[in-house]
């Protein structure tokens, strides 16, 4: 029984850092259909930008984390406006969705090899927010981190629900998920709704990477399986649906938890890329895929 | 030409031309829609109808020619400053916003109104429309055909336009739906919007209409006031059925 719950606490912490990635690639795809492999350098750049801040000295450490989150927010942006953009709105014709991730495969390996140029190829640490002493739960250990993963998955959701369901802007930006023709002929401006769809990726990206450093460490390519895993979280979900990434999140880290378990940890990140190619050949709309109601 | 006083018009068209990659839609179209002024255009299948509506609306790059909005060019305006302009449009196939609210819907016509005008708009609309105010909770997706054009016109209206684009109001509805859609459309003009109206009905668009136009492969190939194209031999054989 404790070994159970051993490895549900580490599921639903490592779960709740996907469902974060994952949100991330369903908000960009929702705004531009692109699937944005930059995603996982977001969360590198999170907890990266927290820990040089802090060794620096460069911003009290309080500040360190929503400095870290708006950097790579601004980042995120930039790679919009700067390489996204220019391509997709090109006059006559712009570039294909393919084109447009191709794009995005290119600025991931372009952050990584900065940072790694930059910052150095060395594993960082982020002291844990709240001591490192474990809490014990009938026998088994909960790293108290898992609460702040945990806290900041639901303040996410939160935040996006209200964002999308209650702010004229967050309304626009679903309005211009459904149907861009639409939203352009009422007026939204569909280069700040991809501006923001890029900023608000990255910053959530770059908050998943900053809670998970104390847990995981941080490195210049630990963006590469995360990324892939959020992915996987998307697609699991239903790529675009954003209470599907997060049940999607939920349920890939607790199935690599357990199969880390009881079966072999050797085989932990090959559970995410199984579960891929299961869920796209008997499900390809994902577990919450949209479904069309439309009547003409 | 001498002109009595300074122009009217509120939407003038020069030599608008646009492409679709290489195949050129819109081959120098000239019009203008003077202000208060019902105007219809009608042609068949491909004649370039919607194309030059998105033209207007600025969704759909023009390779040449002006558009001038009161006075004003806005030929190289965005989308966005041309609603905030007072240019609405209720695109062809309706367009709604399927999985939000019939309210939401409405709200978002007013994306580029002060949100203190929402409420009045909503109003309005519901006094317009009253269906949509018993559905305005549900998702626009789940309306009839006629109650989504009905839906769409408000959206549009939401703007406040000085100009309201219309595509196709009429098509893919039953007759009787299409009788009160047009009764709403003449409404509308007895409020003093100005309408430009695009149509393949023409019978029912040229009825109603103050003037029209006739696209044919890009070009106007005919204008003229709307029941004097109504009467005119060559619109008969292609656009009536006569």
């Amino acid at each position: 029984m404790s070994e159970f719950l051993q490895f549900l606490f580490s599921g639903i912490g490592n779960g709740a850092i996907y469902a974060l990635v994952g949100l991330g690639f369903a908000i960009i795809y929702n705004a531009s259909h692109v699937i944005n492999f930059a995603q996982g350098e977001f969360v590198m750049i999170g907890g990266m930008a927290t820990v040089s801040l802090i060794a620096g000295g460069i911003v009290p450490v309080w500040l360190a984390m929503p400095v870290a989150v708006a950097v790579a927010g601004g980042i995120g942006m930039a790679l919009e406006k700067f390489a996204v953009e220019p391509a997709a709105l090109r006059r006559g014709g712009g570039a294909s969705v393919v084109g447009l991730i191709i794009i995005t495969i290119g600025a991931s390996i372009f952050i990584r090899g900065a940072v790694e140029v930059w910052l150095g190829k060395d594993f960082h640490r982020l002291p844990p927010f709240s001591g490192s002493e474990a809490i014990d739960i009938a026998g088994a250990k909960l790293d108290p981190q898992i609460l702040w993963v945990l806290g900041g998955l639901a303040a996410v959701v939160a935040g996006l629900k209200w964002f999308f369901e209650r702010t004229r802007f967050g309304k626009a930006m679903l309005a211009a998920s459904h149907n861009r023709l639409a939203a352009q002929l009422v007026g939204i401006d569909i280069r700040r709704v991809l501006l923001a769809s890029f900023g608000l990726s990255a910053a959530l990206g770059a908050l998943a990477g900053i809670l998970t450093a104390p847990i995981t460490l941080t490195k210049y390519d630990i963006g590469i399986m995360l990324g892939l895993k959020g992915f996987c979280a998307a697609i699991l979900g239903g790529l675009g649906s954003g209470f599907g990434a997060v049940l999607g999140g939920l349920a890939l880290g607790l199935a690599e938890a357990m199969a880390a378990g009881y079966i072999s940890s050797a085989y932990k990140d090959a559970v995410a890329f199984v579960i891929i190619v299961v869920v796209l050949i008997l499900m390809p709309g994902g577990l919450f895929g949209a479904k069309s109601s439309e009547r003409v | 030409m001498v002109k009595a006083g300074p122009p009217a018009m509120l939407l003038e068209v020069v030599g608008l031309s646009s492409h679709y990659g290489r195949i050129q839609a819109l081959r120098g179209i000239d019009l203008a829609v003077a202000e208060g002024e019902l105007l219809a255009l009608v042609g068949g299948n491909g004649a370039g109808k919607t194309t030059l509506l998105r033209a207007i609306s600025g969704v759909q790059p023009a390779s040449a020619g002006t558009v001038r909005f009161a006075g004003e060019d806005i030929s190289r305006a965005s989308a966005a400053e041309r609603v905030r302009r007072g240019i609405a449009q209720v695109p062809e196939g309706r367009q709604v916003f399927g999985p939000l609210s019939v309210e939401d819907n409405l709200a978002l016509g007013a994306y580029t109104r002060p949100k203190a005008e929402i409420a009045a708009g909503l109003e309005r609309t519901y006094a317009m429309f009253p269906v949509l105010k018993e559905k305005r909770r549900q998702a626009a997706g789940t309306l009839s055909g006629g109650q989504q054009q009905m839906l769409a016109i408000g959206r549009a209206l939401m703007a406040q336009p000085r100009l309201l684009l219309l595509d196709e109001p009429s098509m893919g509805l039953a007759p009787l739906l299409v009788a009160d859609i047009f009764r709403a459309i003449e409404g509308l003009k007895r409020a003093g919007v100005t309408i430009f109206l695009v149509e393949q009905n023409a019978h029912a668009a040229l009825s109603i209409a103050d003037r029209g136009y006739v696209l044919e492969t890009g070009r106007i190939v005919l204008q003229d006031k709307g029941p004097a194209l109504l009467a005119n031999e060559r619109v008969k054989q292609a656009y009536l059925g006569i």
